[in-house]
């Protein structure tokens, strides 16, 4: 339909002349999301090397409980942080309903299972050997860590790339939590939702195209290191 | 032989050092992010009350949450600059169906609603969650169906007779189902009337009332819309107006700020001020002359006897 | 004789899984000398080297190091005793990291200085016949390739205990040779005590000055590798040594 042309035509022209207001939306997008994922990988990386080190039926309960919540949705976790952060709610005294730092909670708590769950899958392929190879070698507890990491970087990579694909692409979370304050807390899903509704077709257009084009690249990147990575530099 | 096994040995740090300060500055950009996405909103305790004149006037915000119909229209895009401009005081949009927007002020999620449910908003007022409400301005609801008119609406002057056609020939007809000040007219209308709004060619979407047009413009039914939002998607639309000007479908806003009573950290001095624009002859003016190709949304004041 | 003093000893050495693979009631090894370690499959050859390198914890028995408890009443060894030992495992890993890196890797564990490390590496790089291979990604390199680094990589810190599990099981022959000259060479230049366990019996006759002969996880018998291949006491260490036990 037309409809649909027209709005493609009208979304290159805003991504072509970097409209302001969806650049902005854009650039918001990316950090909430970042952050969520830096954070994430921060701690999913070291909880899941350390389950990936351990037996398969030693850690079969926590196990199970990550791969329940990689597939978390989205809407839930919304719900969940907005009764959290709400005035009335246990941690309301924070003030953190409608602002980027509650959508970087809620995104984190959807990239950590998934970053620690594909870690500790990474791992557990030859973490263990790799852990006693370390250690044979003379190597502390942290060095151990560290090179078991190291060794299974590429895994580890396509984790983090598999989080920070699925919290940028989510509405349901940042939606409930951020409130989709122009300008504030919204983000690149709220704004296509607002904008669809709204009728402004170009806007949605374009930064679904925006995402898609984000999408791309992050998939490239987790598709460079399932291939292993071929360039080994370093 | 083997000239390596003279090595002076020490023991010191292990050599992944380097790791250190990436981590290091990794945890600075992201603590001062996170920060400065906390101080978007200053530490709870410090109201509006009483707060000193620090000259920080400028980053002052509330949070102003609002039904689709108002914001979806483009009327605060137009009010809130002007107001910004006059105060400095940001506000900062949420905007939801009514029923939702009642409660995120009940739990004090805001400082300032703007909302169109007079019934719920008065009782709420009573009830202590809600202070210094307002009139701030009306327009009407509309029947909205296809051009064709199988259900013959348009013969029809009152609502509830409209809907009773609507009904007995089974047409399908979209309801927003998302207890929005839209969706409780709708469902008072069919109570009044005495049917029981199920079945088949009844569609609950839980939407809202820009994406509830659009569903009931491809599927060619017929649905209760406010003014505003239809008038603003017309274009993009398949359907056109059947039945209107029956005074059940007066559709009355009324503003409020979150009462400090209830919620101390409401920001209710600014809120306050707020209410005193939209209410202010200037504010007024500036709804009254909002207009989407050549017709008005809103009309300014009340509209109704009590 | 290089030095009689004791480098390892274990006492009442036991290791349950299912069912018992380890009963050692004492077995020591001496500074500078090698050993091996022979025995049909499932004798628990790989199980005691692992033992021994703290890599499993034993169901009950003591570990002494120098003379030193290290494992007594179910408590580990710590760092600087586990960096007086390696491993060198039949199957190697190599890091994902330059064959320069995995070579240096124990040297940067014990904080070794960088000019150190760099001379240390060199040397053992051409002492492996592999110095062109420096910069090489280690995890490109052939099964004889890879081995000689984990060899490198295990003796550049020069620990005091080198335990090889089947150093060249799967390798062909140049490379065989090439690691069992290495292994000489150490005893011949150091006083490192190196235990190998090997399925090859005329490897074991030609590299160790001691053998110790595992079966169904006790030790049936030890002695100096001449007599063990020439006179050794029990009937079931003959028919090994002549090839008669089906392993």
């Amino acid at each position: 339909m037309s409809l649909l042309f027209e709005g493609i035509l009208q979304a290159f022209k805003l991504i072509l002349t970097l409209d302001p207001y969806m650049m902005q939306i854009v650039l918001l997008s990316l950090q909430v999301s970042g952050m969520a994922v830096l954070f994430a990988t921060l701690a999913g990386v070291p909880l899941g090397t350390y389950l990936g080190l351990k037996p398969a039926e030693r850690t079969r309960f926590a196990g199970k409980l990550l791969y329940t919540l990689m597939g978390l949705p989205p809407v839930v976790a919304g719900l969940v942080f907005y009764l959290l952060f709400s005035r009335m709610g246990p941690l309301g005294v924070l003030g953190l309903l409608w602002t980027p730092a509650a959508m970087i909670i809620a995104q984190f708590a959807l990239a950590l299972p998934i970053i620690a769950g594909l870690t500790m899958i990474g791992i557990r392929g030859s973490g263990k050997e790799v852990q006693e190879t370390a250690r044979t070698l003379g190597a502390g507890k942290l060095l151990t860590a560290w090179t078991v990491v190291r060794e299974s970087r590429f895994a580890i990579f396509g984790a983090v790339v598999t989080g920070l694909g699925r919290v940028i692409a989510e509405v349901g979370a940042v939606m409930i939590v951020g409130g989709n304050i122009e300008g504030r807390t919204r983000v690149m899903t709220t704004a296509i939702v607002l904008e669809t509704g709204k009728g402004n077709f170009e806007l949605a257009v374009g930064l679904g195209l925006a995402l898609l084009v984000i999408s791309f690249a992050i998939n490239s990147l987790l598709y460079h290191f399932q291939g292993g990575g071929k360039d080994n530099a370093w | 032989m083997l000239k390596f096994l003279q090595g002076s040995k020490k023991t010191k740090k292990i050599g992944f050092k380097s790791l250190l300060p990436i981590s290091a500055i990794l945890c600075l950009v992201l603590t001062i992010n996170l920060l400065s996405g906390c101080s978007q909103k200053p530490p709870s305790g410090q109201e509006a009350k009483g707060e000193p004149e620090t000259g920080a006037k400028a980053d002052e915000f509330i949070i102003l949450a609002t039904t689709t119909s108002t914001y979806d229209s483009g009327l605060l895009d137009v009010l809130l600059p002007a107001f910004t401009k006059k105060y400095g005081i940001e506000v900062r949009v949420v905007s939801k169906g009514t029923g939702q927007v009642l409660e995120i002020g009940k739990r004090g999620d805001a400082d300032a609603l703007l909302v169109h449910d007079r019934a719920a908003e008065l009782k709420l007022v009573e009830e202590g969650y809600f202070t210094d409400r307002q009139d701030v301005m009306y327009n009407d609801f509309i029947v909205v169906g296809p051009s064709a008119d199988p259900a013959r609406v348009k013969g029809h002057q009152k609502v509830m007779d409209a809907f009773a056609a609507i009904a007995s020939g089974g047409h399908n007809f979209v309801s927003r189902g998302d207890d929005s000040g839209t969706n409780r007219k709708e469902l008072s209308v069919w109570k009044k009337a005495g049917i029981d709004a199920s079945g088949g060619w009844y569609l609950s979407v839980g939407q809202g009332m820009g994406d509830t047009l659009r569903m009931a413009g491809e599927m060619q039914a017929y649905t209760l819309a406010d003014r505003a939002t239809y008038l603003s998607l017309k274009g993009s639309l398949n359907l056109e107006i059947v039945l209107e000007g029956d005074p059940v479908l007066f559709n009355q806003y009324g503003i409020m700020s979150v009462n400090p009573a209830k919620h101390s950290h409401v920001k209710y001095d600014s809120a306050r001020k707020f209410i005193e624009f939209m209410m202010s002859p200037e504010g007024q003016e500036m709804i009254a002359s909002f207009q989407i190709g050549g017709e008005s949304l809103f009309f300014p004041g009340k509209g109704v006897a009590d | 004789m290089p030095g009689s003093e004791m480098i390892l000893e274990v006492k009442n050495l036991s290791k349950v899984y299912d069912k018992e693979v380890i009963n050692i009631g004492q077995l020591s090894f001496r500074r500078g000398r090698i050993y091996g370690i022979i025995g049909p499959s499932g004798a628990g050859k790989s199980t005691f080297l692992r033992l021994i390198n703290f890599l499993e914890a034993p169901t009950t028995g003591d570990i002494y190091f120098k003379g030193e408890p290290v494992f007594m009443n179910g408590r580990g060894a710590g760092l600087p005793v586990l960096q007086k030992m390696t491993m060198v495992f039949q199957k190697p890993l190599l890091f994902k990291t330059s064959v320069k890196e995995n070579i240096a890797y124990g040297l940067k564990a014990r904080g070794f200085k960088k000019e150190e490390i760099q001379e240390r590496v060199e040397t053992l790089l051409k002492k492996v016949g592999l110095n062109e291979f420096a910069g090489r990604l280690a995890t490109t390199l052939s099964g004889g390739e890879a081995q000689r680094v984990a060899l490198a990589r295990a003796v550049a810190f020069e620990p005091a205990l080198l335990l090889l599990d089947e150093p060249t099981a799967n390798l062909d022959p140049s490379n065989v040779e090439l690691i069992e000259r290495l292994i000489l060479d150490l005893n011949r230049d150091t006083d490192m005590t190196i235990v190998m366990v090997t399925h090859n019996i005329f490897q074991a006759r030609r590299i160790p000055q001691e053998v110790i002969f595992l079966h169904e996880g006790r030790v049936v018998e030890t002695g100096e590798t001449e007599k063990m291949f020439t006179s050794p006491e029990d009937p079931r260490t003959r028919a090994f040594v002549e090839g008669r036990m089906i392993f």
